[in-house]
């Protein structure tokens, strides 16, 4: 049973860790990103927070767990431990509204639904119903199925010809 | 392996043009810290487990994703298009990521794997793995090491790795340790967009023009010869992970697809033998992978107690 000083400082703790923006995507929180997956006090007071990769290489994972210790201590919090959680694996489903929002609003495609279920061999191109996030216009077409980062795949828009980046399916 | 930017030891700091950089990570895009990738992950080995025999398996598989990510990532800027030398760079940036944590993995399961390096040394362990073993100490299949031929040959290649790997994963997903588990289970979506990736280029190639459809019956001739050895079994990787002689009609079943789509046939060409049955599982290797180490080894190895 936690005390309600403790919870105090979990919903607190939460509160800030939930602020912190993702170093390639900085529209989006690694709340809103789906990485960051709990927030919890240990008896001597610690804040661990656990955080998953989005790909198994993923640069960037250093730099989220150097962030959230940063703003966490910077906000008087004297003990911050990030923890890696492997399991359950990161899906693109868990990026919320917001995140969907703050991403299109950005010049970046959002995510569709992940596939799930048996890993078919798919020998023609990704089909996916993608609007230009700069013009709105539905006809576009891929230019390469890896982008700037692991977790991207580049379009291009036919009405306006402009390049944009498509997070994924994951 | 971890984040790559070297740090020198603090002494004589006013002379070096880094020093206002040191010491605080945020100057940098990736931190320079040391983190166990594993890091708060439970690594208690699962009962009815043998520790180092699954250390033994997680270096199976880290190594055949090192050494092919290091192959891989020899095509960085010489692709035919900037797009496919992102594709590559990006695939193997998967590999290297998996590679991490199984290193890791095998690293905290059997301590005594890890190669000692001197007092105070800040090298991580999956990095010790990966710089300081000799080629006889790792244990990939030999056709993650193979030299790089032509575009065909990194296309037939990836076709095949990636499809094998696959298999592999998709039933590790269901490991008794709970790690090889959630390893295998973020690989597989990785794996399986390699294995896409390939399969397109593959049908395009074969399915072009004369000269690259010439050059990818070339690149298979050289390729298909290794793949005996992906489904050959080992007492290890039989024991603690997966049979790979029961991925032999899967594998099969999907180059068939692949090929028959291609309109192409597999070469009628005997597997590359072993010396005395050793192949890559048993550190049994080709040439070319003591040359692919030194490659990758030597400034690590020069800086024993260097910070990266």
């Amino acid at each position: 049973m936690m005390t309600t000083l403790e919870t105090t400082a979990v919903q607190r703790a939460r509160a800030i860790a939930s602020e912190v923006t993702d170093p390639e995507l900085p529209m989006l929180t690694l709340a809103d990103l789906g990485v960051l997956r709990d927030v919890a006090v240990e008896d001597d007071g610690t804040i661990v927070v656990a955080i998953t990769p989005t790909y198994s290489g993923c640069p960037a994972m250093a730099t989220m767990r150097d962030d959230l210790v940063h703003r966490l201590t910077g906000a008087g919090f004297e003990s911050v431990r990030v923890r890696v959680q492997l399991s359950p694996p990161w899906t693109t489903d868990w990026i919320t509204d917001d995140g969907r929002k703050a991403l299109a609003d950005n010049g970046i495609s959002p995510p569709g639904v992940a596939p799930r279920g048996p890993v078919m061999l798919s020998l023609t191109p990704t089909r996916r119903a993608i609007q230009c996030p700069q013009c709105g216009s539905g006809d576009t077409e891929v230019t390469s199925e890896f982008g700037s980062t692991a977790c991207k795949a580049l379009y291009r828009c036919r009405a306006c010809g402009d390049p944009f980046d498509h997070i994924k399916e994951h | 392996m971890s984040d790559a930017h070297i740090t020198q030891d603090t002494e004589g700091e006013h002379d070096n043009a880094y020093a206002g950089l040191l010491g605080n990570d945020a100057h940098w895009a990736f931190g320079t810290d040391f983190e166990d990738p594993l890091a708060g992950v439970d690594t208690t080995i699962p009962d009815g487990v043998d520790a180092s025999e699954l250390a033994q398996y997680c270096l199976m598989l880290g190594d055949d994703a090192l050494v092919y990510a290091q192959r891989l990532s020899e095509w960085t800027s010489r692709a035919p298009d900037l797009e496919e030398d992102i594709a590559i760079a990006n695939i193997a940036l998967d590999l290297v990521g998996q590679a991490r944590l199984l290193l890791a993995r095998a690293a905290a399961a059997d301590p005594a794997l890890v190669p000692s390096l001197p007092e105070g040394s800040p090298v991580p362990d999956e990095d010790r793995l990966a710089y300081f073993r000799d080629a006889g100490a790792f244990r990939n299949v030999r056709l993650a090491e193979q030299p790089n031929g032509d575009f065909a040959e990194l296309i037939a290649r990836l076709l095949v790795m990636s499809t094998w790997r696959l298999a592999i994963f998709q039933r590790l997903v269901d490991h008794q340790d709970a790690v090889v588990a959630a390893i295998a289970a973020k690989g597989v979506k990785e794996l399986a967009y390699h294995r896409d990736f390939a399969g397109r280029w593959f049908v395009t190639l074969a399915r072009g023009t004369g000269e690259s459809h010439r050059r990818l019956t070339d690149a298979m001739r050289t390729v298909w010869p290794l793949i005996p050895e992906l489904t050959a079994s080992t007492e290890t990787e039989s024991r603690v992970g997966v049979d790979p002689a029961t991925l032999a009609d899967e594998i099969g079943v999907v180059l068939d697809q692949v090929l028959a789509v291609a309109g192409i046939t597999a070469p009628e060409t005997p597997g590359l033998a072993g010396v005395r049955g050793r192949t890559g599982r048993h550190g049994m290797h080709s040439e070319a992978l003591s040359r692919l180490l030194a490659e990758m080894q030597v400034v690590a190895r020069a800086h024993p107690m260097g910070r990266w």
